[in-house]
């Protein structure tokens, strides 16, 4: 209770402040507060704001499950193979800090406006923080342990499904986390250009529709919520008994 | 009949921002089957270094190393390494740490083997629990019975209890000692600590400074349980700390 009071309290400060403005300056177009829930009321009662979750969901979870398939085994090979790295890293390096935003136009020239761009586009952002922390934590991994194994002389295959793959998987998680956190941002800017659907375009269609503010701060708020539990549902991860080793101590 | 350990003439260096470093310089010395060698010698002096080369982890520069007559030249589960700071698993419970050491053994009951060492060491009750859970002194009894469980004919130790607190590291020894009056295994023991030695083993080399080279030999007559403050033990004690440089004046 201590813990989440201060929160809390700067929460309430926070909508007392934005609602005392919009009172004082008299603005016609910038909505209280309430007018936000009853917006959010209005989204959810029409249908809309189900729809549209469940789009922007379905692309985010289709793009991030196929870089999560693709990173990973990538990123165990070019940690553990010296010329895969030396040949691959320099690639990635450069590809990465490009914005997921600025594939757009190639992602529409390519896929079109359907579905396979902004799931193409989720792909693309998430798949690089996926690669560097996989191959960083098959870097990391101790020698001593390494060594245990060799010295043990077990099987290549014991080898990596008892050494390598448990002692990245910490690793392995904070890509993931940070994957997602990554596609989210991105499937709302994508949204917001090239689709019919989703919490992105429900911000650009409810502006375009005669500046309906209270919807575009409605679905802000949704985003943000729905951000949070996505980052909280990865957290879980990282509590589990396969991980938990790394966090001990 | 070859000696269990034989070691000839070898000699280590590695690159440096100042040139070759002469790390072990054309050591020579065997250890006989059973038999429980210690070599002793200030830090730096390059015991890690040449335990590495004996294990088989490491190539010498010139010279070779024999198990039982033959070339070693990688490592291999006959002789299995304990250092200093342990590579037990800490993603695998104690039972997983031992059972991973079985891995290529043809064994009807592993399960049944594994619980046999761990009851050895003193950690029935444990098989379950993960590293983190265990204190320093568990942790080294799991190392001990991980390395124990697959048979090796030797025991690489390398300043196996100088992380432990004074108390643990005396339990320890003692436990290592019942271990070996249990099961036959030879041991080669690497230690800065001149009482542990006398404390375990049969025979003691003395190391010098960097480079590093057998300088004296002594043998330890007395027989187990040795009392440490007999003048027996103080004298030798002495004549190996004055043959380290150590004014005990």
């Amino acid at each position: 209770m201590r813990k989440v009071l201060p929160s809390v309290a700067i929460g309430a400060l926070l909508i007392a402040v934005w609602w005392i403005l919009v009172v004082v300056t008299r603005s016609v177009i910038f909505p209280t507060p309430l007018q936000v829930i009853t917006g959010i009321w209005e989204l959810a009662e029409d249908g809309s704001l189900w729809r549209d979750i469940g789009a922007s969901l379905y692309r985010v979870g289709a793009g991030f499950l196929l870089a999560v398939l693709f990173a990973i085994p990538l990123g165990l090979w070019m940690g553990w193979v010296r010329g895969a790295y030396a040949t691959l890293n320099p690639i990635f390096q450069m590809l990465r800090p490009i914005s997921p935003i600025a594939w757009i136009p190639i992602a529409i020239l390519w896929f079109g406006v359907g579905n396979v761009s902004p799931i193409f586009l989720i792909f693309i952002s998430s798949v690089f923080p996926m690669v560097v922390q996989t191959t960083a934590g098959v870097h990391a991994i101790e020698r001593r342990y390494l060594r245990a194994a060799e010295n043990f002389g077990v099987s290549r295959y014991t080898l990596f499904k008892q050494v390598v793959i448990p002692a990245v998987l910490p690793q392995i998680i904070v890509g993931m986390r940070i994957g997602l956190g990554v596609a989210w941002l991105v499937v709302v800017a994508a949204e917001m250009i090239a689709l019919h659907s989703g919490l992105g375009y429900l911000i650009i269609d409810s502006r375009n529709a005669g500046n309906r503010y209270d919807l575009v701060i409605a679905s802000m708020i949704v985003i943000g919520l729905i951000g949070l539990m996505l980052d909280r549902a990865m957290r879980l991860l990282e509590g589990h008994k396969l991980v938990r080793w790394r966090y001990a101590r | 009949m070859p000696a269990k350990i034989a070691v000839r003439d070898v000699s280590k260096s590695f690159p440096s921002d100042k040139g070759q470093l002469h790390v072990v310089d054309r050591v020579s010395f065997e250890v006989g089957d059973g038999e429980l060698v210690a070599i002793v010698g200030p830090s730096g002096c390059g015991k890690t270094t040449l335990m590495n080369i004996v294990a088989g982890f490491d190539r010498p520069d010139q010279g070779s190393v024999s198990t039982d007559g033959v070339l070693r030249t990688e490592p291999s589960s006959r002789g299995i390494l304990i250092s200093q700071h342990g590579s037990v698993f800490p993603w695998l419970t104690v039972q997983q740490n031992l059972m991973f050491g079985l891995n290529g053994y043809a064994h009807d009951d592993k399960e049944a083997l594994a619980d046999h060492y761990t009851a050895m060491v003193g950690l029935k009750g444990f098989e379950a629990s993960y590293p983190h859970e265990l204190s320093g002194g568990m942790l080294k009894r799991a190392e001990l019975a991980r390395a124990l469980v697959v048979k090796p004919e030797i025991l690489y130790m390398d300043e196996p209890f100088s992380a432990l607190d004074a108390l643990m590291n005396l339990r320890m020894r003692n436990e290592l000692l019942r271990v070996l009056t249990e099961e036959h295994h030879t041991v080669l023991l690497i230690t800065h600590d001149v009482e542990e030695a006398i404390h375990l083993a049969d025979r003691i080399l003395v190391m010098s400074t960097r480079p590093g080279r057998i300088q004296a030999s002594f043998d330890v007559p007395m027989a187990h349980p040795r009392k440490l403050s007999s003048s027996q033990v103080q004298e030798l004690r002495e004549a190996i700390l004055r043959e380290l440089g150590v004014d005990i004046d």
